[in-house]
């Protein structure tokens, strides 16, 4: 049930959406196609499901060619960021259109259904119409859809992507939960680094129709192969060619051998954290991540002068080592 | 409200006050006459013919104006709305000039009911395919690609999921390409010779009365045309309601 895609290449008139791209899903995992709008990761998946033909390589499921076919015949559970339902259907008829496609007994379909429905939460739904669903509610009926064809894989395509950031949250905590029990080979499209981090166990970083890198959740954040991938990855300050993550910012009142001078401009109270928005003495910006108590104890306010450390920084474009500046 | 009566109301009031002069006994007389009867037989069988062919004709029209690119479509897609444009006696006119007695294509099928058909099918083109074409092109395509990937064929996906969503639309271009055709004159009048029993529809054969001095005659079958319009345009929005009760 795994999924591979090899060598492929993809263009739109002059646009290249997909440049040589080498991605592979093992199975029963988990994995982010991550990256910003019109950075191939879209049009991957829809080769992947057969929806786009390829220019050029393979696509691989479970260890069979499927390249040259069409979406019916590759086993691929698809779902949009549109929920593409059916609105013409009922809940259920939507959930069991693949299964009477496939000329199903109706008694298979009907407990099949039902089964899928209480999967996602959709129990007493059956009988309405897509209209009358709250954006989360489609969604899931359109996974349940997806996965009544019992597929060997599923594409997520941006799958949270039209809901509000509430909904998004739990929805996220719920996906994890049901591949966890399901463990149907998934990928998931996302441009959200932070849903990407918390579904997913494996990242594959896009951009300009390439893979920037690829690896677990907490490997690309602490080992960012290049600038991109640690700008995409959680926040950064950067100062010329040296790349630190705000919380690698140490905040002193006293200056010690290797401090820098600077003035804080501006607090930001998000609860359990605080943002230093700071200027150097040469006139440069940054800004550092601290917890609530330490901005307390040290006193933190616009106009006070204060002395950095950098604990941790990165420098790309040379061969990557630990730099102070 | 006031100005719907004095457009629509009241000339039809006049309408049924007009034929109910001779009593109900006068009314009955004067449509079971055997030429109203055949007049207005013919008249719905063409229209039901006419709306059947622009059904088909009108849905697929509409898609390969939505959905294929080719060379000159924004012409085409122009010309639909022509009939729209063109008076109905020069629609007529254009057609006895082409399939009449003196038919460049040798095909001469004046004084028929073919012709009826024809001119009918001619004044009524752009309706079904100017109400099915907007929803065509709104449709989401993501519908269809789920339904591929459900396992769906091209032909089972366009007859159970394109078709459902275009069935609202196709009604009401059915709908009003009916209507049309059941009052139709100017473009029947000239070529069908209006030969009573034979091809004389409803429209002409009131034309006939008043001509001769019989207006209660041609209010009486102005009233059954007006009665039997309005049911099935009834039939046809309750069809309508129906093919769209998912969005409520």
């Amino acid at each position: 049930m795994s999924i591979a895609a090899r060598n492929v290449s993809k263009k739109f008139k002059d646009f290249v959406a997909l440049d040589d791209v080498c991605v592979e899903a093992p199975t029963g995992s988990l994995t982010a196609l991550l990256g910003p709008s019109g950075g191939g990761k879209s049009t991957l998946l829809r080769v992947i499901a057969g929806l786009e033909q390829p220019d050029s390589g393979q696509v691989v499921i479970s260890g069979e060619d499927k390249t040259g076919l069409p979406p019916q015949k590759r086993g691929v559970g698809f779902v949009f960021q549109h929920y593409a339902a059916f609105k013409h259907m009922t809940v259920f008829e939507n959930v069991a259109f693949g299964l009477k496609i496939r000329k199903q007994p109706r008694g298979a379909i009907n407990q099949k259904v039902y089964e899928l429905l209480e999967l996602v939460q959709l129990e007493g739904f059956a009988g309405r119409y897509p209209a009358q669903l709250s954006g989360g509610q489609r969604q899931r009926m359109a996974l349940a859809r997806a996965l009544a064809i019992e597929p060997e894989v599923l594409l997520l395509d941006e799958p949270f992507g039209a809901l509000d950031a509430r909904v998004r949250q739990e929805l996220r905590v719920w996906l994890r939960r049901l591949h966890e029990e399901m463990r149907v080979t998934t990928i998931l499209v996302t441009h959200d680094q932070e849903e990407a981090m918390e579904v997913s166990d494996r990242i594959v970083v896009m951009n300009h129709g390439r893979v920037e890198q690829v690896g677990a959740p907490q490997e690309l954040y602490e080992h960012p192969a290049s600038e991109f991938v640690m700008g995409f990855i959680g926040p950064v300050n950067r100062l010329g060619q040296t790349f630190i993550r705000p919380h690698d910012i140490e905040i002193r009142l006293t200056p010690n051998g290797s401090t820098h001078e600077a003035t804080v401009d501006h607090l930001i109270y998000l609860g359990f954290e605080v943002r230093a928005e700071l200027t150097l003495k040469d006139g440069r910006n940054l800004w550092a991540q601290l917890r609530r108590e330490e901005a307390k104890s040290l006193e933190l306010e616009s106009g006070k002068l204060v002395y950095v450390s950098v604990g941790h920084s990165r420098v790309f474009g040379r061969p990557a080592e630990e730099v102070h500046p | 409200m006031i100005y719907l009566s004095l457009i629509v109301l009241i000339p039809l009031a006049a309408v049924l006050w007009q034929s109910a002069k001779g009593g109900a006994g006068g009314f009955l007389q004067q449509v079971s006459n055997p030429e109203a009867i055949a007049a207005l037989r013919l008249t719905l069988l063409a229209s039901l013919v006419v709306v059947l062919i622009n059904v088909v004709s009108g849905t697929l029209i509409a898609w390969v104006l939505v959905r294929d690119s080719f060379r000159g479509k924004g012409f085409v897609n122009a010309l639909i709305d022509l009939p729209f444009a063109l008076p109905t006696i020069v629609a007529g006119l254009t057609l006895l000039a082409l399939y009449g007695p003196k038919s460049p294509l040798g095909l001469n099928i004046a004084y028929t009911k073919a012709a009826i058909i024809m001119a009918l099918l001619f004044v009524t083109l752009p309706f079904v395919i100017r109400a099915v074409q907007p929803v065509l092109a709104e449709l989401d395509h993501e519908m269809e690609e789920a339904a591929y990937s459900l396992g769906a064929s091209p032909i089972a996906s366009f007859r159970r999921v394109i078709l459902p969503n275009l069935l609202p639309a196709i009604l009401s271009g059915t709908a009003l390409s009916f209507a049309r055709s059941v009052g139709e004159f100017g473009s029947i009048v000239l070529i069908t010779g209006n030969v009573p029993f034979k091809t004389e529809v409803a429209s002409v054969y009131i034309y006939g009365q008043i001509q001769s001095d019989n207006v209660s005659g041609a209010a009486a079958v102005s009233v059954l045309l007006l009665v039997i319009s309005l049911l099935i345009l009834l039939a046809i929005s309750g069809l309508n309601r129906w093919g769209t009760r998912h969005d409520r």
